[in-house]
């Protein structure tokens, strides 16, 4: 305290001049006071007799926010108290963002998990009674992977030159076109790339109905989402590399795919794989250009074809316990599939990325 | 191996704005040229011009002649890679590719040359490496990434790339400006033994490292905020930094300004 007074009188506003210790909540606080708010929460609940858990929860958000600024403004003062408050409200968010993801991932695999075995992943619904049990998706299964795999095939190479133009070639007004009907194209519904390529593919040219014209439909929805993540990630690498591969008197061309695109490729694949993800998901365009399937169809050139999302509205449609388990069986595989997906795509980020460690 | 450049008439322009005017100079063979001056007036856009990096920029273009040894850069048929291969480049910032290794790293521009015999390029890995001075410190792990060097070694590894291409001119943009006085030294005494095979221009912000390494060097100015950056003078480093002819260039070197 002495040299506190000592410095006080050459300071000109002492009074200004705070603790540099404060009170602290233990680092438990937050979790004690978000167990505490539930705790309460389900007693005002069951007290007042709240039938929707809805509002239990409600009720637990709104007093772990309230608790967490009150002790807070309590202990620690004004300014620790709005950024317990925020970060209560950020915590409060997340949660809510969570629930319903998990929600859905417990619920499918509760409903899906008892009819997915190895049977149900190596037969078709030929021949199974609509009503009756057994059966599978090996028909989906395999005209899912074709077909995405196929719009993979035709969306990734474009997107992909599409974006390398936009990022190092396009200048004027032709990049700017480019750009504006790649965004428009981010916006079709799915409904409308069936119908288009239905009209033209289909019905202009008289193509009967296929894997492959679905894999159209998909390319079409596919291409935007590859071209934006692409060039996100082509924007992402340093300028100064392109010029020092120019100044080593390499091509453009040749620095585009030996310098720029191995810098960027584990953001490539990454933004390829949930496209392809996205795709992956979708009913109504497949519904309408690949038709239905009972049966194994390993041709995805010609004929009817089966899908995961249709073989779900199609078993859902028939309305029977035996179906619903179907369909919740070909749900669960559906996720696993697209989950599959994001992993290989994270792998694959990892271990193509630029390394600096040693 | 070395080549003199003869530079005539020289403007270049970003879009509208002119950002260098009128320079003409001749840099000798074998010799190190820096090139001195206040911020801004052009010294990294005239040595860019060098190799035709400068049009890398988009609106960027540059009027006047450079002639390498009688031939003109800006020849109508003259094309920019074969330019940039026989004038090599380091930067300010060490920029190693970062998804190749340090052997890769050197020998990128002959690899993606379409040079593909081991043989060679294991040669010019460790011939390139000693010539950077480099060598010693990175020859156990060859197979590491470049990116995974420090900040001295990787300029280093970037001047070995430069000069793993046998170029006949090495330009440098301030290549010590962001290494500390260890890496700086050895980097500097790494131009001395380069101006033996390689002519060698470099731009510096530190006077002296220009009286340090360079046998002549260039005074570049400009009149002021948004006027085109000019040559004030070329003379002898000794000189330069002794007697200058130009009263601005004095001003310049002993702390009056800049």
């Amino acid at each position: 305290m002495t040299t506190a007074t000592s410095t006080a009188d050459r300071s000109p506003a002492p009074q200004l001049r705070r603790p540099l210790t404060a009170a602290r909540l233990p680092r438990w606080a937050p979790a004690g006071i978000a167990v505490l708010s539930i705790a309460l929460a389900c007693a005002i609940g069951a007290g007042a007799g709240l039938a929707s858990h809805l509002q239990w929860g409600v009720i637990a958000a709104l007093l772990f926010v309230s608790i967490s600024y009150g002790v807070a403004a309590k202990v620690e003062g004004h300014r620790q108290a709005k950024d317990r408050f925020f970060t209560s409200l950020v915590w409060t968010a997340f949660v809510l963002a969570v629930v319903p993801l998990v929600a859905l991932l417990v619920y499918t695999f509760q409903q899906g998990s008892s009819v997915v075995d190895g049977n149900f992943l190596n037969h078709s619904m030929r021949g199974v009674l609509s009503s009756g049990p057994g059966g599978g998706i090996y028909h989906a299964l395999l005209g899912t992977l074709q077909q995405v795999g196929l719009a993979t095939l035709i969306a990734a190479p474009i997107g992909l030159l599409t974006a390398v133009y936009l990022v190092e070639y396009g200048r004027g007004r032709l990049a700017a076109a480019v750009t504006f009907f790649v965004d428009v194209m981010t916006g079709i519904p799915s409904i409308v790339a069936g119908l288009f390529i239905l009209s033209v593919w289909n019905l202009a040219l008289g193509f009967d109905y296929s894997g492959f014209s679905g894999s159209l439909a998909l390319a079409i929805l596919m291409m935007p989402v590859v071209v934006r993540s692409t060039e996100e990630m082509l924007k992402l690498v340093p300028n100064e590399l392109r010029e020092a591969a120019f100044a080593l008197g390499v091509p453009k061309w040749k620095t585009i795919l030996r310098v720029v695109i191995p810098t960027a490729i584990g953001g490539i694949t990454t933004g390829v794989m949930l496209a392809v993800a996205r795709i992956t998901g979708e009913t109504a365009p497949v519904l309408m250009l690949v038709f239905v399937s009972d049966s194994i169809n390993t041709d995805p050139f010609n004929g009817p074809q089966m899908n995961l999302p249709v073989y779900i509205w199609q078993q859902y449609g028939y309305n029977n316990q035996y179906s619903y388990a179907r369909a919740w069986g070909a749900a669960l595989v559906l996720i696993a599939v697209v989950m599959g997906l994001n992993l290989i795509a994270r792998g694959i980020a990892r271990w193509r990325s630029p390394k600096t460690g040693h | 191996m070395a080549k003199r450049i003869d530079v005539s008439g020289l403007s270049a322009y970003y879009g509208g704005t002119k950002a260098i005017e009128d320079i003409s100079m001749t840099i000798e063979p074998r010799s190190v040229t820096a090139f001195i001056g206040p911020s801004g007036c052009g010294k990294s856009t005239f040595l860019r011009t060098l190799n035709r990096m400068h049009e890398v920029i988009p609106g960027a273009r540059v009027e006047g002649k450079v002639l390498l040894d009688d031939e003109n850069l800006y020849g109508s048929t003259v094309d920019p890679v074969a330019v940039r291969r026989t004038v090599g480049m380091v930067f300010q910032r060490p920029n190693p590719f970062p998804t190749m290794s340090i052997y890769e790293n050197v020998v990128a521009g002959l690899k993606l040359a379409g040079v593909k015999k081991k043989s060679v390029l294991d040669g010019v890995v460790e011939s390139s490496l000693k010539g950077a001075n480099l060598w010693n410190e990175v020859k156990d792990r060859l197979n590491k990434p470049g990116a995974g060097l420090s900040g001295g070694q990787q300029q280093r590894l970037c001047i070995a790339r430069a000069i793993a291409v046998e170029p006949q001119v090495l330009l440098m943009d301030e290549p010590c400006s962001a290494l500390d006085p260890i890496s700086t030294l050895a980097i500097e005494d790494l131009i001395g033994e380069l101006k033996e095979r390689f002519t060698i221009v470099i731009v510096t912000h530190n006077m002296q490292q220009a009286a340090r390494v360079s046998d002549r060097t260039a005074f570049f100015n400009l009149a002021g905020v948004g006027q085109p950056g000019k040559l004030i003078e070329l003379d002898d480093t000794q000189r330069i930094f002794s007697n200058p002819s130009v009263q601005a260039t004095e001003d310049y070197i002993s702390g009056r300004f800049g």
